[in-house]
């Protein structure tokens, strides 16, 4: 019989991974298991193009479905069907109707969920933001004059701001830190983003955090920590993610922030030790900064499946033929983001930094083009530009590249 | 030989392509992107890494 190798989660990171072990050279089965009924995605449109004019569910999903590599043939989809157990000394998975199918290989791209904020309150009027449904549901609201709340400002609540206000929506943004984006982008260009949301009229709440929702049935209102009530009959919850862990409970592995794995994304055991035959990419993956020299972290942006996936997939074809992987390159995340039409491009680590410097520009003014260094001790650990020409972040990604002791990508 | 086209109503000058594949695209100092629209057959992998790494799936091959 066929070998087989199981791709649990068919979204971005499922997709990479089942061309890739295709490009390291399996031959054998690949069955990829996602619980969306949709074939994989593009997601960051959903808080841009998308969710400010979508069409109709067959237009979106022709405008954002992935082409597959030519050369990923034999590929078994089982879409609509969620994995709800795993038994990984058996090496099998469980289906939600019973069905339990046995693997050699296991890559684990389950990715995340949205989290919520857990307030009293009506429940009615409240979206978070993470598939097309998500995104469909969530537009057809944002009518002009809306009253919009969106809590928390990481990137998808600042798009998703961003675009509601377009639409002419009334925006208020809840934040608990000091400012928008402010964990990645740090201080400075924080503030200029903000001020880009102000002369847009969204009002930036921030240092404050919800303590309740108002209203009768469905929410009229947002009852924050400094005493003040927003009102707000669109909810918008932006406030981070979980791990779609749960079916890899009982096996003894560390799930505490998603899944830890080695630097060539192999599932660390009970024991420690990476196991030979089961491997996580994408969101999910948590893997040691090996650039930086920081703990394992996981790396929640578009690229990293696509990275992440080239390591993984050549690490579990040699580890079921009971090889040892390669050494393993140490990917340079990078992220982007659009608010208002001025694309943000960062390199790195930048929240990671001790200390920001700017390059060029005046982060009051992102719109008008700025570069931030983000350094610890004086090595240059990320770059973080906004409203500049692609080759200018060209140019500082090469900048950190040097920068960096390891020099692999 | 094998052809490249980019769906240029599409492509919004990330550059994610000209870092995966140099030898083919490239961004110019306004920043937008310029390709070879043919290229050898050895640089077909770089090139599907760079139909990957595109953000919006602009980047088509024909042979
Ligand atoms: C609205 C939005 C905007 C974004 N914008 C940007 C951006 O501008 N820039 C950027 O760099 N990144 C952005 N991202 C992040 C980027 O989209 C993610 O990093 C990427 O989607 C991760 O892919 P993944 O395959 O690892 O995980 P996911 O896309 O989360 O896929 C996991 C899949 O597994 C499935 N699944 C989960 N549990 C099970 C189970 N038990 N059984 C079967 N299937 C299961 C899920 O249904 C899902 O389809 C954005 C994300 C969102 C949501
Ligand atoms: S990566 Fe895509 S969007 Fe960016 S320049 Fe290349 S083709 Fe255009």
């Amino acid at each position: 019989m066929d070998q087989r190798i199981i791709v649990a989660g068919a979204s971005l990171g499922g997709l990479r991974a089942a061309e890739q072990l295709r490009a390291a050279g399996w031959v054998g089965e690949i069955i990829v298991i996602g619980e969306e009924n949709h074939p994989p995605y593009n997601r960051p449109p959903l808080s841009k193009e998308v969710l400010a004019a979508p069409g109709t569910p067959q237009e979106v999903l022709a405008k954002l479905a992935f082409r597959a590599r030519r050369s990923a043939t034999g590929i078994q989809w089982r879409l609509g069907t969620r994995i709800t157990a795993s038994n990984l000394a058996d090496r099998t998975i469980t289906l939600e109707d019973g069905e339990e199918i046995g693997f050699d290989g296991l890559v684990i791209a389950t990715g995340l969920r949205p989290a919520q904020v857990v307030v009293p309150g009506p429940v009615d009027g409240r979206h978070v933001l993470r598939t097309i449904d998500d995104a469909m549901a969530l537009h057809a609201v944002l009518v002009p004059g809306a009253q919009v709340g969106v809590i928390g400002s990481g990137f998808i609540g600042c798009e998703s701001a961003a675009t509601a206000a377009s639409l002419g929506c009334t925006v208020t943004l809840v934040e608990g830190r000091t400012g928008p984006m402010e964990r990645p982008l740090g201080s400075a260009l924080s503030s200029g983003v903000r001020e880009m949301f102000s002369r847009r009229g969204v009002d930036c709440r921030t240092a404050v955090s919800v303590v309740a929702y108002r209203g009768d049935g469905s929410c009229t209102g947002i009852e924050l920590s400094d005493g003040s009530l927003v009102a707000a009959e669109v909810i918008i919850e932006a406030v981070g993610s979980h791990a779609n862990v749960e079916w890899l409970q009982g096996n003894g592995l560390d799930l505490s922030d998603g899944v830890e794995c080695d630097r060539n994304l192999r599932v660390l055991a009970a024991d420690g030790q990476p196991m030979s035959r089961v491997v996580a990419v994408g969101d999910i993956a948590r893997y040691p900064d090996v650039r930086n020299g920081l703990p394992a972290r996981r790396v929640e942006h578009w690229a990293t499946p696509t990275d992440t996936a080239k390591i993984a997939a050549p690490a579990l074809v040699a580890g079921i033929a009971g090889r040892q992987p390669a050494e393993a390159p140490a990917p340079l995340p990078s992220f982007w983001t659009d608010i208002f039409g001025t694309r943000i491009n960062g390199v790195g680590s930048p929240a990671h930094a001790e200390e920001t410097r700017i390059l060029e520009g005046d982060p009051g003014q992102p719109q008008e083009g700025v570069a931030v260094g983000y350094y610890r001790g004086n090595t240059l650990i990320g770059v973080v530009n906004a409203g500049l020409p692609a080759s200018r972040h060209l140019h500082y990604r090469q900048l950190v590249l040097d920068a960096g002791a390891l020099v692999t990508n | 030989m094998a052809q490249i086209t980019v769906d240029r109503k599409l492509c919004d000058n990330h550059g994610q392509c000209a870092i995966a594949a140099p030898k083919v695209f490239s961004m110019n100092d306004e920043g937008i992107l310029e390709f070879e629209e043919t290229f050898d057959d050895a640089l077909l992998d770089e090139v599907e890494e760079a139909i990957d790494v595109c953000p919006v799936q602009a980047i088509f091959v024909k042979d």
